[in-house]
């Protein structure tokens, strides 16, 4: 190994030979490197030459998605999978430090775990509130069962306007409702405003990460994707060049747009307000410039008041990518003067979740994507492997609410660490929901052969939680207990690539209890 | 029945059991020092921002002078400085297109993030925020507050058809993390510290 790659390696990175040899980010006033919003704490680059983009799972209608095999085409691609892995470790990295920076973050993390689940066990409640107030402010509201009737709510609107084009910003919950497809099929023109959502529109696929929708896309992907789609010079791949091509490009549509759509971060009762977070402002170019406005909420997204927002947006983005806010945290209360608001509230299978005793709090999930870059998993497969609108870790857990046996597989790509559950700002256990679905989808009989054999396998420990947690809470992780081959059988591509780490013999809590405290129990 | 009827039905039938009591939020400690101006300035300048101090009574507008020399068109929502393009008279967002400077002034400043605020009230037109090219902000010092709690406590955030947090200029690394100012909306923003003439209402 060179120098260079040994120096890189002390840096602590994972994969030394994925570096750039310029570095090309922003800087500050008196020079120094800028690393707000998604940026690497360091230049990472894909090398050269070219390497296919590794697609996502193969979709076949209901059958369950063989997220393995995605996998398998993601890890045979090196180029990509290094790059991947090392930008989404470094955010995780970025994530610590932000976290490490506030004495009371764990306690902003039990205050906003907590609001979510008075909210949520009060819905009915603080939905009346939100429509009350947005009807008040002049807004029209209305209420989608599932994504199909929010996609005609939309449709609907829009005509009555004579609409045909609309611009929006990044919302999951379109993304959930087949949006796009939909109003192609009805002759209404979308356009992605977020620059990475819009690479992924432009390359007919779907986000692979809910914070960096392109994140598995190296700059010679994105430079065929618009030297395709866009006219771009095909040769070149510099991202400054490429970025203010979407720009140019986009800036038009959004300026002739008729209508303009937005998600929502989070929903205040007491006043009726959408709140949005982005980086790139195109929520607020979508929200303020098309004569007509729409805003797709989930019902989830409610919180009580306004004195709330001062909990979540300092764990959000800080979460989400190590920055402490967003460029832009945008509050839509009431329309422009000669324009009309509308809000749709979808439930989409919310409310039937709420009934799902060991599932419900993964309703408390704000969107920030913490789970997938800390996971292993999703870090060496990418997120179009899972085949579905969620992927990594808070994936596995909601995508079987949506549809049981095309994603019963979904739960067996993880190792179980734990590290997901570790960084959620709003504490969902998602490990152990992971391991309740296994639960639920062995008894079901929806789990495939080849992984009922591991869990045969995996015996006594996989079956009974009580087994489990004592496992867990003896090694921190199931590592120690599963066996060999089920962690490293064929059907887990992704643990080829690795050892899996060596879990400590000892606890932390355990050690910490032998050495740092006294008889008594006292530090 | 209707959607709106099904949901909430669900929601009363699926309540899950238990008491989930809603927390109340302590007063956080601020993590900044009491010299607001500066920690403002450098929490701003990481989020790629820049903070001027205004120039001398005469000619505030000293140190954004370069600036705005280069603008073709400047939009001015304050009193401070007259633009070329009137804001008042704007029959739609979209004339707004072509500006490449606009002036604003931000009703306060928050410290801990270096972000400043604006409602429909002091853009007049909230497109221009987004759609110029460079944003130069005014901030009264003395409108900083320490932290976004702090933020979230103003009454703004209750009575405006909208109201922005802006903390540094449009920005992406969508393509392989590399930081570029300028995504969408604006691609640079200037916070002039000058006090204001006329207290906000």
């Amino acid at each position: 190994m060179s120098e260079e790659l040994q120096s890189r390696e002390r840096e602590g990175v994972i994969h030394p030979e994925v570096r750039a040899r310029s570095d090309e980010s922003e800087r500050g006033p008196d020079g120094q490197r800028l690393q707000h919003a998604e940026a690497a704490s360091k230049p990472i680059r894909a090398d050269a030459p070219r390497e296919p983009q590794p697609r996502g799972a193969k979709v076949k209608g209901n059958r369950p998605i063989d997220q393995a095999e995605a996998a398998e085409r993601f890890l045979a691609a090196p180029l990509h999978q290094k790059a991947h892995d090392e930008r989404l470790w470094d955010v995780r990295k970025k994530r610590d430090t932000a976290a490490h920076g506030i004495p009371e973050w764990e306690e902003l993390r039990e205050i906003a775990s907590q609001i979510k689940a008075h909210t949520l066990t009060h819905l009915d409640t603080y939905l009346e509130q939100f429509e009350a107030a947005a009807k008040a402010n002049g807004v029209h509201v209305h209420w989608a069962e599932d994504g199909a009737a929010h996609n005609r709510i939309v449709l609907d609107i829009l005509q009555k306007h004579g609409a045909k084009s609309l611009v929006k910003s990044k919302s999951m919950l379109t993304e959930e409702c087949g949006f796009r497809h939909f109003m192609a099929a009805n002759g209404i023109d979308i356009i992605e405003t977020d620059l990475g959502e819009r690479i992924q529109q432009l390359d007919d696929e779907e986000p692979s990460h809910v914070v960096m929708p392109a994140v598995h896309k190296t700059r010679l992907d994105v430079a065929d994707v618009f030297a395709r789609t866009l006219g771009t010079d095909p040769d070149n791949d510099d991202a400054h060049y490429l970025a203010e091509s979407q720009r140019e490009t986009t800036r038009p549509l959004i300026l002739k747009a008729d209508a303009g759509l937005t998600g929502c971060n989070f929903a205040i009762a007491e006043t009726g307000t959408v709140v949005t977070c982005t980086n790139e402002g195109n929520a607020d170019l979508s929200g303020n410039v098309p004569p007509l406005q729409i805003h797709s909420i989930g019902i989830e997204k409610i919180v009580p008041k306004v004195e709330h927002l001062g909990v979540f947006i300092r764990l959000l983005s800080r979460s989400a990518l190590g920055s402490p806010i967003t460029q832009y945290t945008s509050h839509f209360r009431g329309p422009r003067p000669g324009t009309e608001m509308h809000m749709v509230l979808v439930d989409n299978g919310r409310s039937e979740r709420l009934g799902m005793e060991e599932f419900w709090t993964s309703l408390k999930c704000i969107r920030c994507g913490a789970c997938m870059n800390t996971c292993p998993v999703y870090r060496r497969s990418g997120g179009l492997s899972y085949g579905a609108t969620y992927s990594g870790p808070i994936g596995l857990i909601i995508d079987p609410t949506f549809n049981k046996r095309k994603y019963s597989t979904l739960p067996f790509s993880s190792t179980m660490n734990g590290s997901c559950t570790n960084v959620c700002p709003v504490k969902i256990n998602i490990h152990e929901q992971i391991f309740a679905w296994r639960k639920v989808l062995a008894e079901e009989h929806q789990i495939p052969l080849l992984k009922q054999g591991m869990m045969k396998a995996a015996g006594a420990v996989l079956s009974r939680p009580a087994a489990y947690r004592a496992a867990i809470g003896a090694a921190d992780s199931a590592l120690r207990v599963l066996p060999r081959f089920a962690v490293y059988n064929p059907a887990n591509t992704w643990g080829k690539k690795r050892e899996m780490p060596h879990a400590p013999r000892q606890s932390f809590h355990a050690w910490y209890r032998q050495n740092r405290m006294n008889k008594d129990g006292q530090s | 029945m209707s959607a709106r009827e099904a949901i909430f039905a669900r929601l009363k039938a699926n309540r899950p059991a238990g008491d989930y009591p809603l927390p109340a939020v302590p007063d956080f400690a601020p993590l900044v020092g009491d010299d607001l101006v500066a920690e403002f300035a450098e929490r701003l300048a990481r989020m790629g921002g820049r903070v001027e101090r205004a120039g001398s009574p005469a000619d505030p507008f000293a140190p954004v002078r370069s600036r705005l020399a280069g603008a073709a068109v400047i939009a001015s929502a304050v009193p401070e400085f007259t633009g070329n393009r009137d804001l008042r008279a704007a029959q739609r967002p979209q004339d707004m297109a072509d500006v490449d400077v606009a002036i604003v002034r931000a009703r306060f400043g928050v410290a801990e993030t270096g972000s400043v605020l604006f409602t429909q009230d002091d853009l007049i037109v909230n497109a221009v925020a987004y759609l110029a090219q460079h944003l130069i902000v005014l901030l009264d010092p003395a409108d900083l507050l320490t932290n976004i709690q702090a933020a979230y406590r103003r009454p703004e955030f209750g009575r405006s058809a909208y109201a922005v947090l802006h903390t540094g200029p449009s920005a992406t690394a969508d393509i392989e993390g590399v930081l570029i100012h300028g995504a969408q909306g604006v691609r640079s923003l200037t916070v002039l510290l000058l006090q204001r003439k006329i207290q906000a209402a």
